[in-house]
């Protein structure tokens, strides 16, 4: 009775999806508009020479949970310190240097100071001139120790933990903690934030996306809106799910990864993306790094992705394999193989960043720079 | 008897003779101090601070902290062209590079006054962080940096419309700015020892570290932190016109073993560090000699021709004179001790001071005219300026800036406070730790009974009146006490204060004046975060509903407008190297300033009082508190 129930239950809601699908999608010209704007042909997707960092050239650890570009500096956030790339050598800070913790998740750049921020699993530094600054749930207002995110915007510095957002507020030193009592945060668990002068996002894990407007101070939240967490039912009706584990905010375009696929949001319209009618790699994206409002990459644990905003394309070693591989998928569907001799050192992408038309990417097994080719 | 034992009878005996100290002479220091504050007339001095040569080197800009001026002076004949008012305590002053413009920091304020040097007029006021204290517009014209010393950093505003652009991470108590001779660079000192990013548990007992802040000054961006290891207090920079030579003057305390022998090796070593391709790996140098300390180093200045170098010392009341090839030749001749100091060497200084010139009261700023054959001398405590003859290192004259004829108690009470001369060898005075009237951000070994037992935090002089007993174990009554048998007998190692030093001494600290909350300004409303810690602050129950035990309560021990009942408590907070674990209710006043805390200075900051060091709610009931409720806690403290 109740399995009958249910299915009734779904029909209904299935068919409502559908009547309000049909009456709110996206108008194809919308979307063809966009897609005219950026997008090139797949032939022209962007080709790369992949030159790879281990342990072996100096790199501080082969697990690098994220990459920041900062001008000739490249900082990457491994499992066992922090390494800075320059003139051709890494340098490693470590716990006896300042660092919170051994294990950095995510790097953050102030872009007016120069200052790197650094979230860690035993809290948050800032590495200023050479001098680490570090603050944890014991010495400062930080809300947990756990720093899965960080983005400084302006005067201040926010901060995603296991234990909910934060910010804190360079003038004044202080902190304000964003947890279930003051905002619409179902799980304090958050994975990740960005933030622009305008919005800032915090992706939850289980809760969703929560949006603050800078001007008036108020959230907003997007959920999956179909709450089912083992399928879709209402593809682009909103966020593709609630275990959201990355969020961007470029050009006035919220970019969203979950564990089951990734999200476009333009204010009005949502555009999912899944394995089955996109060229993700897979639905499991670690994050997702958009470069303006049509383009993004995505990291995923089966390879590196870039959409065009019609095209796609992997870097990737073969999932069989193990050899360089990059696919193109064009508009239609039609997966084509582009002949390549390198690719990303690892499958499992964990950080993403650009550096010109070059990218870096933060795998499981090592740090990866993408040298743009001219094609 | 064992060594323990002749250590507490000889600490038993200590408190004894003080105690007794104390009872005789009380009473009538009581009286006399008491009779002196109802006399204490206010006086309005000038306070000359910092003074500068205009561009083309016809006037002179003397900055009158008291006053709140800019006095312009023909610089020939010292006549006063015209008196500018601007915001209160102004600290720091630089010319722009065209000389057009004076800025002025007003610490007080929070702003910078932007002063028209043909007009003599202030042309505009701009909003900067909490206490600038130094200023510096970059060769181009297009940045202004302002050294902000609360707010622990270096704004950075638009030269031209006094918009800031941003902030850039300082040392702790940024102060001081200076533009390198190619203008490339600014390098930006701080007056408190920096905080190291790890806790360890050691924090009191590990030498301070301190930075030169280098400032890339076309990007604005920090490209160097220059470690100053060892050292807490570090003020201004100078360089050779070559650039080949940086000079910063500096405390270096020694703060890890008793200071109660100042004969046995004193309190501070007051140094330079030298840096720069002169000398390649910066190096520290030190300016004192037994029995003629340089105490509190302050300005510095270097001849053009590279001959000179020349440090005020506002303890020792006299600038120093160094031969700076001999100083180099010093340090490039002799091996370097690691690392990279030659601060126990009392000697060294022999080899390259060549005169040690006796100026006015508490000297500070400096300038070196054109020609480089006369070097002012601001002495911030008789409202005088020296002209030294760089040719003989002799004062030539001294003239005296408008003002009070009379010395007033608080004025006299102030001279006490910052001489060194009272001490054993003129090694240090009330101010070498009170920086400015202050504290030094350090942990001291006080006590004779071994080294690093008793270990404590030095306190915020601001708002001390009517907080007594005094010291952190709350021995001492009253302040004559504490600064005429503790400080004068026991710290000084001398008995040369006579009646009226200490009782105008103990009127100054008593009226010291409290400088502006940042967190709570006067008229401002609370933000509801420091409303929410205030009703935290004053509850009575906990979160469960459960009765606070009075004692228990954060406004029962820091009650009043000044947060002490003055009451001797345990906490809970003793350490295995206390022999005590009761100390004093400290006052709150600034206390978000004052990091360290606890009476040890082991906790690091506010949040370390309660999540490291308040397991059992003896330091209060916190422990039912969540994360967003002590951070309103902290922020309401942060208003006191």
């Amino acid at each position: 009775m109740k399995a009958t129930g249910k299915r009734i239950g779904m029909a209904v809601l299935l068919a409502c999806g559908l009547a309000v699908a049909a009456q709110t999608a996206p108008p194809v010209a919308h979307k063809a508009r966009v897609a005219r704007a950026t997008a090139a042909a797949p032939q022209a997707l962007p080709r790369f020479r992949f030159e790879n960092f281990t342990t072996a050239n100096g790199l501080p650890d082969n697990h690098v949970y994220a990459v920041l570009v900062d001008g000739e500096r490249i900082w990457a956030g491994t499992e066992n310190g922090l390494g800075v790339y320059e003139n051709h050598a890494w340098k490693t800070y470590t716990t006896k240097d300042g660092l919170a913790h051994r294990a950095v998740l995510t790097l953050a750049l102030d872009k007016h100071t120069g200052d790197v921020w650094a979230g860690t699993m035993g809290g948050l530094s800032r590495i200023s001139g050479g001098r680490i600054d570090t603050y944890t749930q014991l010495n400062s207002g930080l809300s947990n120790d756990v720093v899965y995110g960080v983005s400084v915007e302006g005067e201040d510095v926010w901060v995603a933990t296991a234990a909910g957002g934060c910010r804190l507020n360079l003038r004044s030193g202080g902190w304000t903690l964003y947890n279930e009592r003051n905002t619409p945060m179902n799980e304090i668990w958050v994975y990740g934030v960005s933030a622009t002068a305008s919005k800032v996002y915090y992706a939850v894990w289980g809760s969703g996306v929560l949006e603050y407007d800078q001007k008036t101070g108020r959230w907003d939240k997007y959920d999956d809106p179909d709450g089912e967490n083992e399928m879709v039912l209402f593809k682009d009706q909103g966020l593709i799910h609630e275990i959201v584990t990355s969020v961007g905010f470029v050009d006035n375009i919220l970019w969203a990864a979950t564990y089951f696929g990734g999200s476009r949001y333009d204010g009005r319209y949502w555009h999912n993306f899944l394995t089955k009618d996109s060229g993700l790699p897979s639905n499991f994206i670690n994050t997702i790094k958009g470069v303006d409002a049509n383009r993004a990459w995505f990291g995923t644990d089966k390879g590196l992705a870039y959409y065009d905003g019609v095209n796609w394309a992997v870097y990737r070693p073969s999932l069989t394999t193990g050899k360089p591989e990059m696919t193109v998928r064009d508009a239609k569907g039609k997966v084509t193989p582009v002949a390549v001799t390198t690719a990303p050192a690892h499958n499992y992408v964990l950080g993403i960043d650009f550096a010109g038309d070059d990218v870096w990417v933060a795998t499981a097994k090592g740090l990866s720079h993408g040298i743009r080719q001219k094609q | 008897m064992s060594g323990d034992r002749q250590v507490g009878l000889r600490a038993g005996l200590g408190v004894v003779a003080l105690g007794l100290v104390a009872a005789v002479f009380w009473p009538r220091l009581a009286a006399h101090a008491q009779e002196r504050e109802d006399k204490a007339d206010g006086l309005e001095y000038a306070s000359p601070l910092e003074v500068l040569f205009s561009a083309d080197g016809a006037r002179l800009f003397v900055l009158c902290q008291q006053s709140g001026e800019i006095r312009v002076l023909d610089a020939k004949s010292y006549a006063v062209i015209k008196n500018i008012a601007v915001g209160r305590v102004p600290r720091g002053i630089s010319l722009s590079p065209k000389g057009d413009r004076l800025f002025v920091a007003n610490s007080w304020d929070d702003t910078v006054s932007v002063i028209d040097t043909s007009s003599l007029s202030v042309v505009a006021t701009w909003a900067v962080g909490a206490e600038p204290s130094g200023v510096v517009e970059d060769r181009a014209g297009k940045h202004l940096f302002v050294a902000n010393r609360i707010s622990n950093d270096i704004a950075v505003l638009d030269a031209q419309t006094g918009a800031e652009e941003k902030r850039l991470a300082g040392g702790r108590g940024s102060s001081y700015l200076t533009l390198s001779p190619d203008g490339s660079g600014i390098y930006a000192t701080h007056i408190y020892p920096n905080q190291g990013a790890q806790r360890t548990g050691l924090e009191n007992r590990t030498p301070p570290e301190s930075e030169i802040t280098v400032i890339d000054a076309a990007r604005a961006v920090v490209v160097e932190r220059m470690p100053l290891h060892a050292i807490a207090g570090v003020f201004h920079v100078a360089f050779s016109a070559d650039g080949r030579l940086g000079a910063v003057a500096e405390y270096h305390p020694k703060n890890l073993v008793p200071l109660a022998h100042l004969e046995h090796g004193g309190a501070f070593e007051d140094t330079l560090t030298l840096f720069g391709a002169d000398v390649g790996k910066p190096v520290e140098v030190p300016l004192d000699e037994l029995e003629r300390y340089a105490a509190q180093p302050f300005g510095v200045v270097i001849s053009a021709d590279k001959r000179r170098m020349y440090v005020s010392c506002g303890g020792s009341e006299m600038v120093t004179v160094i031969d700076v090839a001999r100083l180099l030749g010093f340090v490039r001749t002799h091996a370097r001790p690691a690392p990279g100091t030659f601060v126990q060497d009392l000697a060294a200084s022999g080899n390259y001071v060549v005169a040690r010139i006796a100026v006015g009261r508490n000297p500070r700023g400096m300038a070196l005219s054109g020609d480089g054959r006369r070097l002012l001398v601001a002495n911030r405590l008789d409202d005088t300026i020296s002209a030294i003859d760089t040719r003989t290192n002799r004062v030539a004259s001294t003239m005296k800036l408008e003002g009070p004829k009379t010395i007033s108690i608080l004025r006299h009470g102030e001279q006490t406070f910052y001489t060194a001369r009272q001490s054993f060898q003129g090694q240090i005075g009330c101010a070498t730790c009170h920086i400015d009237s202050t504290f030094d951000g350090l942990t001291w070994d006080l006590e004779p009974d071994g080294f690093g037992r008793d270990i404590v935090d030095n306190k915020l002089l601001e708002g001390v009146k009517g907080t007594q007993p005094y010291k952190w174990t709350g021995t001492n009554p009253n302040l004559p006490t504490e600064c005429g048998p503790r400080t004068e007998k026991y710290f000084w190692r001398s008995e040369q204060y006579d009646d009226l030093a200490l009782t105008d001494l103990v009127v100054y600290v008593r009226e010291m004046p409290t400088r502006p909350n940042r967190w709570k300004l006067a008229g401002r409303e609370m933000t509801p975060a420091q409303e929410r810690g205030k009703a935290l602050f004053e509850r009575t129950k906990d979160k469960f509903g459960q009765e606070i035990l009075e004692y228990n309560r954060c406004s029962y021990c820091h009650s009043g407008a000044k947060g002490t009942n003055q009451k001797i408590v345990d906490v809970g907070t003793q350490k295995a190297s206390d022999n005590t674990g009761k100390f004093k209710a400290p006052p709150l006043t600034n206390i978000g300033l004052t990091a360290p805390y606890l009476h040890d200075g082991s906790a690091r900051t506010l949040e370390e009082i309660w999540t490291v060091y308040n397991p059992d709610d003896q330091h209060g009931r916190t422990n039912d508190l969540t994360k967003d409720e002590l951070n309103d806690l902290i922020e309401y403290l942060r208003t006191r």
